[in-house]
């Protein structure tokens, strides 16, 4: 699936989107963090929370839980918070 | 850099009978800044009389740096501690003084918890140490929240250190996040003791100071004689606050601390920390947070006083900066302004953010929060701005290359 990534990650990817996959955002991650190592712990922490000022959108709703389970035509947005920064 | 040399100067024959030598002169070096910002890193190369300075930067421009440190040893390998705004920390590693930098591959983190409890995480590493001069490539790190982490391969990967993470003991030592600085609370002054790898110190604000004499398989606690805030109990190690150790390179039995509640030293084996800072003039008081010692001088100390009286400003004693000197291990205390504003300049000098370089005069440097760097070529005599509108400085080193 699609996944949108904040300016803050390019330096991982090179490209503001990318294709990765999982049946639940921890999976995503997991992918995430094969094709582009160091990645997730920039975004997720060693107790495997989200991070405090970045955001996980699933289809333009926000998620909280990254057991939260997706489809493959879904669309992931990383985002930066605007508290961040 | 490389180290350059200097030729000694031909002389003309003598006509006694003795022959004189040359006089043997110390190979030049030239001095390397070090800027951690919350923007990012800047390097100052020095020319060789400390007089002008080019400047290299920024690095990771909108990073928050929190240390910035070159490998002693080989005189080539930086690390940085870094985060950004939104990103969690990192580490990046540098082996050609900063053209070039590879992340970490594994960096500091602590250990997930066990399924029902709650773990923590590190938020940023604020402070590096390489290890001993016989471990090369191994370096220590000091995280916030309080942690203490180990590479054994230049600082590609972490691993926790020692028991002190997760030991239930120093757990309810390092408190909550109420027992630490505004910014959350630190595990800092990583010190090795030059003569012996398994001898270490750290300090944690808060906490206390630790030792090790065994390379971290145990620990003894070194809090005697230091004060707390009034009204807390001193027998709390969480209410401890060192602020910054330092260990006299030319007597490793001599430390230094600039604590919360004053200026101490400690001369082992005694335990028992004397607070020097009652030396110091009342109307200044001995609170800060650097603390800068001579390379070659074990009674000589700086430190740069910060107000420390009713809402804690930490800014310049009635808006007048000065540093203070001591050459005679904490008996008497010296005023150092000469270049210094002589009026409402209300700076914030943070304990990482003050160092001396190996030179002769020792050259001192420091940055403060409004993004200014000062220096004196002579020990503190005189002072000059070498660098203005820096971000906010967290740390200055310096290094001979």
């Amino acid at each position: 699936m699609k996944v949108l990534i904040p300016s803050s990650l390019l330096s991982y990817t090179k490209a503001p989107k990318v294709e990765a996959s999982g049946a639940t955002l921890t999976e995503l991650l997991a992918d995430l963090d094969r094709q582009y190592p160091g990645l997730r712990f920039r975004v997720v922490d060693e107790q495997d929370q989200m991070r405090g000022h970045m955001r996980f959108f699933v289809n333009n709703e926000q998620v909280f839980d990254l057991s939260h389970a997706l489809r493959s035509t879904d669309e992931v947005y990383l985002l930066q918070a605007l508290s961040g920064g | 850099m490389a180290r350059t040399t200097r030729k000694s100067a031909t002389r003309k024959p003598v006509t006694n009978t003795r022959v004189k030598r040359p006089a043997r002169r110390r190979p030049a070096s030239r001095v390397l800044i070090l800027v951690s910002t919350r923007k990012g890193a800047w390097l100052l190369h020095g020319d060789a009389a400390r007089k002008t300075w080019r400047v290299d930067g920024p690095h990771f421009l909108g990073h928050i740096i929190n240390h910035l440190v070159l490998d002693p040893r080989d005189g080539r390998t930086l690390l940085a501690a870094a985060k950004t705004g939104h990103l969690g920390p990192t580490i990046f590693r540098s082996t050609d003084l900063g053209r070039s930098w590879k992340e970490a591959t594994r960096p500091p983190a602590f250990a997930k918890a066990p399924e029902g409890e709650k773990g923590r995480a590190v938020d940023h590493t604020f402070w590096l140490t390489p290890c001993h001069a016989n471990e090369p490539n191994a370096w220590y790190a000091g995280t916030s929240p309080q942690g203490l982490f180990r590479s054994n391969d230049g600082g590609v990967t972490w691993d926790p250190f020692s028991v002190i993470n997760d030991d239930p003991q120093y757990r309810a030592w390092m408190g909550s996040v109420q027992d630490g600085t505004p910014d959350g609370p630190k595990l800092h002054s990583i010190i090795v003791d030059p003569r012996d790898p398994a001898h270490l110190y750290f300090g944690m604000s808060g906490g206390g100071i630790h030792e090790t004499r065994d390379l971290g398989r145990t620990w003894t606690s070194l809090v005697q004689g230091m004060n707390v805030v009034e009204g807390f109990d001193a027998a709390n190690m969480a209410v401890h606050d060192p602020h910054c150790v330092r260990l006299c390179p030319s007597n490793p039995d001599r430390l230094y601390q600039q604590n919360h509640c004053g200026i101490y030293r400690l001369d082992r084996p005694s335990n028992e920390w004397t607070r020097i800072g009652r030396n110091m003039p009342k109307h200044v008081g001995d609170i800060g947070f650097p603390m800068v010692v001579h390379p070659r001088d074990a009674d000589t100390a700086w430190v740069l006083p910060m107000d420390g009286q009713t809402v804690w400003p930490r800014t310049c004693p009635e808006g007048k900066p000065s540093v203070y000197v001591t050459r005679n291990g904490g008996k008497r205390w010296q005023r150092l302004d000469a270049g210094f504003p002589k009026s409402q300049a209300w700076w914030t000098v943070k304990r990482q953010a003050m160092t001396a370089d190996a030179q002769d005069p020792v050259g001192l440097y420091f940055g403060t929060t409004s993004g200014e760097l000062w220096m004196s070529r002579d020990e503190g005599k005189r002072w000059a701005c070498i660098a203005r509108n820096l971000p906010e400085i967290y740390a200055v080193e310096v290094a001979a290359v």
